[in-house]
Order: structure tokens, then C-alpha cells, then sequence
């Protein structure tokens, strides 16, 4: 068993006066892939989300790398993928300008060096985005922003990556490319936190699975098996309003 | 090219130039952050500033910078702790700085509304040589923070959460940002007047950005758009006898359309370009599958 990156340990939260997380244990240790699953409302995003300070913990204690959260300085270990459907904000930038946004935290003052700018188009090539470098990312899909976003969180060649909702609204392309980056970020040694919504390409790589629900543990380990229909590889979505004739829409991923 | 030859004029286009510059370098992170409108409300807390400057016998343009700081300030910490109404919060800011700058300047002896006019619209002509001094210290306190840290305030403008994540001082960064944006609008006060300071924060940046697919090249155009229309509007001022700021801020919105015009084509260009680009095997043109039907068969 590896050192603990990520403990939390009775970790109470409130949004507003609403409880969201209702005392929750949670450690993932290095070198693993640990999914967080849960039904929307069950508190994963607040989870990941009181991990790295984004939400305050009213009872409970957070450890990044075995230091408390609030002392904790190294931001340079960890690369975070926040919920997000577009890496654009209200003026044009390229790729390769959001993507260095995410090695500040590895430049000194915030000067980027030759070996910063290497970083940078080694975390482009990862995602596969380097013939984009200088694309304004409103040119992109949706797809493409998720890999500038996942590219911007491996600019700072993190230890540990903590994802939220890597593959939402994500072409089938881009998920086999993104699945494919976390493999190879995942031999080399990388730790992942992830919120999921289904487990869908990535389930090879996860070792562990956590079920949140009203803000409570649910379920901790091996991944939950699908279901019914849902287990049969590439099984195929029917939608009861497609026309009579229509193709149900055939996921694929693993046929 | 006479106009070199006066004082007053020399005086009026360095500060131009100075707005012209700092204006556009600031607006660019709020227009990132959407806080358009911020260079607005700093502007109307300003004028109590103004009308304080008056009252108390100080000067006009250190008395509006430090009450727009304040104000800034004030702005900063509301976004923080009043999520759920901080645009009320925000309004009465706003309103109550410009009914004060309008109470403050009648109840003092030497004021009045004809001076508060030279605040709200510019009145370059009457810039003095300790005007010219604060502009010129406030403008490179302005150029340092806007250049020295744009990296971080870019990140920080683009995704403030993500920002917070790599270990940058967020809170320090934005209240930082809401400061150079309260000097700014003290700095352009002169030359275009508070009413119309934001029109040159976020005009630039919005013509700038019709062409342009970069951070960078967005900064270095608006700047450079900002420069253009100040030094063209003080000069056009000059012959015509026209007030500078209204001048200037029609003539970015000139710069505006222009630049919108020319984009279209540009735009078109580039989109046949990266279609030529794209390899021989992937089709150009849409195809709808057959078994698909379309959304108008839907009987509603």
C-alpha cells in the first residue's frame, strides 16, 4: 500500500445552510485510480471540491500528501480539472495560452522558462492538441476544450490529478483520447481522483470505486458491475422518442 | 503640427497617450473576467472623490484615486461575501458615489456644477502641470501591474477557481486588479471624463478582439487602438473645437465597426484555409444519414 495523497476523515460540508456532505472517509493512496460515483445532489463535486479548498470543511479534516489542508503549499503536485464545458473566458486566447496558465504553478514569479515551454507542448502532445497550439480556443468542440483542460492540469507535471466530470459533454473521439492520456499518466505513476457520472471508457483503469449518496459513503471498492442490459459490452442506448425506424445510437466503446 | 508648440497641448497629449495605454491594458481582464461594466461604477464612486477634492481644498485627482480605491475595494468584498444580492449592493455603491460627488461639490466654496463637468466629460485643455505628475506616477504604477503580472492576473481572469488550485494568491490577485482598475479610471478622468472612462477600458478590447485569436495579440492591438483614437481625438480636439473625450470615445467606436467590417472576410479566409488544410479524406460537406429523419417531421 502506498503513502496517502489524498485523507479525509469525517469531513462535514454546507452549501448555504444545506448539509452536502454528512461526515465522509475517504483516502486514496498513491498510485491509485480512485472514481467517485454518485447520482447528481450526492455531494462528489463538493467532495473533490473541499480537497483542494474550493469549499470550506465545517467539521473534519483534509490531508493533501500528509499535510493538513490549510498549511498545505505544494500546488505544484497536483493538477485539477475543474467541471467545466469550455476552457474560454471573455477575450480570445490560444491553446498553448491556457494551457501555460497551468504551469504557474512551477515558474518562479511567473516567468516562463525554456523548460516551462517544453512542459507546456509535452502536456499539448498528451492530449493530442499540438496542431491546435495556436488555435483561439473558441474555435474548439466540446470535446477539445476537455483536453485543453486536462492538458492545462498536466502542465505542471502534477502527482496527483483530481478531475470533475472529465467526460462531460465529450465526443467519442476525444473520450478514447482522454482515456488513452490517463493510461499512460497513470503507468507512469500519477494518482487520479475522479468524479464520474458512469464509468464508460475509463473503467480498465480504475482500481477503486466510491458511491456518494446524500452526502454519505455508500460503497468503497471494486468498481460496481453494471446491470441487466447496461453490462453487456457496447450496449446500445433506444430512446423511446427516436422515430420507429431510426438506429438506436450504438456507444461502442468497447465492441 | 503647431499644436507642439503649446504647453497645454503638450501636457494634453502626453496624458492622452498615457490613457490611451493604461485604459485598454486594464479592460482587458475585466472584459476576460465579464466585468465590463466595473470601470462604470468605479467611475461614478470617483466623483465623490471629486466632489471631496473640492470640499476639502485637496487635489481633485489624488482625493477621486484614493476614494475609487476604497470604492474598488469595497466592490472586491462584496463580490466575496454578498453572493446573493451583490448587484443591489453594487447599484447603491454606484448611486450613492455620484449623489455625493454632486452634494459634496455644491456645499463646497470654490465648487460647482460646471467643474463637476469637466470631471464627467474630460476637459483636457485645463490639465495642469500637477495633473500631468499624477497622471504620469499612476499610469506606470498601472503599466507595471498590467505587464509584470499579466500571466498571473490572465489566469486568474480566465478561471479563478483553477487559478486558486495552482497556488496563486487569488484575493490579492483580484482585489490587485479592482486597485489598478480604480487608478486607471482616476488617470483617464482628464482626458475623457468618469461617464466615459469605461467606454476606452472596453471598446478597444472589443474591436481588438474581432481579429485577433491570442491574449497577447488582443493586449498589444487594444493598447495600440487606445493610443491611436486618444492621440487622433486630442489633435481632431485641436482643430475643430470639439470636446476631446466625447471625441475619442466616438472615434474607438468608429475603430469598432471598422474592424467588425474587415473581420468577415478575414474570418472567411481563415475557415477556407483550414478546410484546404484538412486531409483529402474527410469530407467538407455535411451528409444526414438516411435512416435519420429530420427534427421538421416532428408532429407537434
Amino acid at each position: 500500500m502506498g503513502e496517502p495523497v489524498i485523507s479525509l476523515r469525517g469531513v462535514r460540508a454546507e452549501l448555504g445552510s444545506r448539509p452536502v456532505l454528512r461526515g465522509i472517509d475517504l483516502t486514496v493512496r498513491h498510485g491509485e485510480v480512485v472514481a467517485l460515483l454518485g447520482a447528481n445532489g450526492s455531494g462528489k463535486s463538493t467532495a473533490v471540491r473541499s480537497v483542494i479548498g474550493q469549499v470550506p470543511v465545517s467539521d473534519g479534516e483534509v490531508e493533501l500528501f500528509g499535510t493538513p489542508r490549510a498549511r498545505f503549499r505544494d500546488w505544484a503536485r497536483v493538477g485539477y480539472v475543474p467541471q467545466r464545458t469550455t476552457a474560454a473566458g471573455g477575450v480570445p486566447a490560444t491553446v498553448t495560452e491556457i494551457v501555460s496558465s497551468g504551469r504557474l504553478s512551477r515558474a518562479r514569479f511567473g516567468m516562463l522558462r525554456k523548460a516551462d515551454h517544453a512542459a507546456v507542448r509535452r502536456a499539448l502532445e498528451l492530449v493530442g492538441m499540438t496542431d491546435r497550439a495556436k488555435d483561439s480556443v473558441n474555435a474548439l468542440s466540446g470535446g477539445q476544450h476537455q483536453r485543453v483542460l486536462i492538458a492545462r492540469a498536466l502542465a505542471s507535471e502534477p502527482e496527483l490529478l483530481i478531475m470533475d466530470e472529465p467526460m462531460a459533454g465529450v465526443d467519442l473521439a476525444s473520450q478514447e483520447v482522454l482515456a488513452e492520456t490517463l493510461r499512460e499518466q497513470v503507468a507512469a505513476g500519477t494518482t487520479v481522483l475522479l468524479v464520474l457520472h458512469e464509468l464508460g471508457p475509463l473503467e480498465p483503469l480504475i482500481n477503486r470505486a466510491v458511491v456518494l449518496r446524500d452526502g454519505c459513503v455508500t460503497h468503497d471498492g471494486p468498481p460496481p458491475k453494471a446491470l441487466g442490459q447496461h453490462a453487456l459490452p457496447g450496449h446500445d442506448h433506444v430512446h423511446p422518442h427516436a422515430p420507429a425506424g431510426a438506429e438506436p445510437i450504438r456507444t461502442g466503446l468497447l465492441s | 503640427m503647431e499644436f507642439l508648440d503649446y504647453a497645454f497641448m503638450q501636457r494634453a497629449l502626453l496624458a492622452a497617450v498615457l490613457v490611451g495605454i493604461t485604459a485598454p491594458a486594464v479592460g482587458i481582464y475585466l472584459v476576460q473576467r465579464r466585468q465590463a461594466l466595473m470601470g462604470d461604477g468605479i467611475g461614478h464612486v470617483a466623483m465623490t472623490g471629486v466632489g471631496l477634492g473640492f470640499l476639502l481644498s485637496w487635489s481633485p485627482v489624488w482625493m477621486a484615486t484614493l476614494v475609487s480605491v476604497l470604492g474598488a475595494v469595497l466592490m472586491e468584498l462584496i463580490r466575496w461575501f454578498g453572493r446573493t444580492r451583490g448587484d443591489i449592493a453594487l447599484a447603491m455603491l454606484f448611486y450613492g458615489g455620484m449623489a455625493g460627488g454632486v452634494m459634496f461639490i455644491n456645499l463646497a466654496p470654490t465648487g460647482s456644477n460646471a467643474n463637476l463637468t469637466s470631471y464627467l466629460f474630460g476637459s483636457l485643455s485645463t490639465v495642469s502641470e500637477s495633473d500631468v505628475t499624477a497622471i504620469i506616477i499612476l499610469a506606470t504604477f498601472v503599466v507595471l501591474v498590467t505587464l509584470g503580472l499579466r500571466r498571473q492576473l490572465f489566469a486568474v481572469s480566465q478561471d479563478e477557481e483553477f487559478a486558486r488550485v495552482t497556488g496563486l494568491p487569488v484575493r490579492a490577485l483580484n482585489l490587485l486588479t479592482a486597485i489598478t482598475a480604480a487608478v486607471t479610471v482616476t488617470v483617464a478622468m482628464r482626458v475623457v471624463g468618469l461617464l466615459l472612462v469605461s467606454a476606452l477600458m472596453v471598446v478597444p478590447v472589443a474591436a481588438a478582439q474581432q481579429m485577433t485569436r491570442s491574449f497577447a495579440a488582443t493586449f498589444a492591438i487594444a493598447v495600440a487602438i487606445g493610443v491611436s483614437v486618444t492621440i487622433g481625438g486630442t489633435v481632431t480636439s485641436y482643430y475643430q473645437d470639439v470636446p476631446p473625450g466625447a471625441t475619442i470615445v466616438l472615434l474607438t467606436i468608429a475603430a469598432f465597426i471598422v474592424l467588425t467590417a474587415l473581420a468577415t472576410p478575414l474570418a472567411r479566409r481563415r475557415a477556407r484555409a483550414l478546410a484546404a488544410a484538412q486531409p483529402a479524406g474527410d469530407p467538407a460537406e455535411c451528409t444526414i444519414p438516411a435512416t435519420r429523419e429530420g427534427g421538421g417531421k416532428v408532429a407537434v
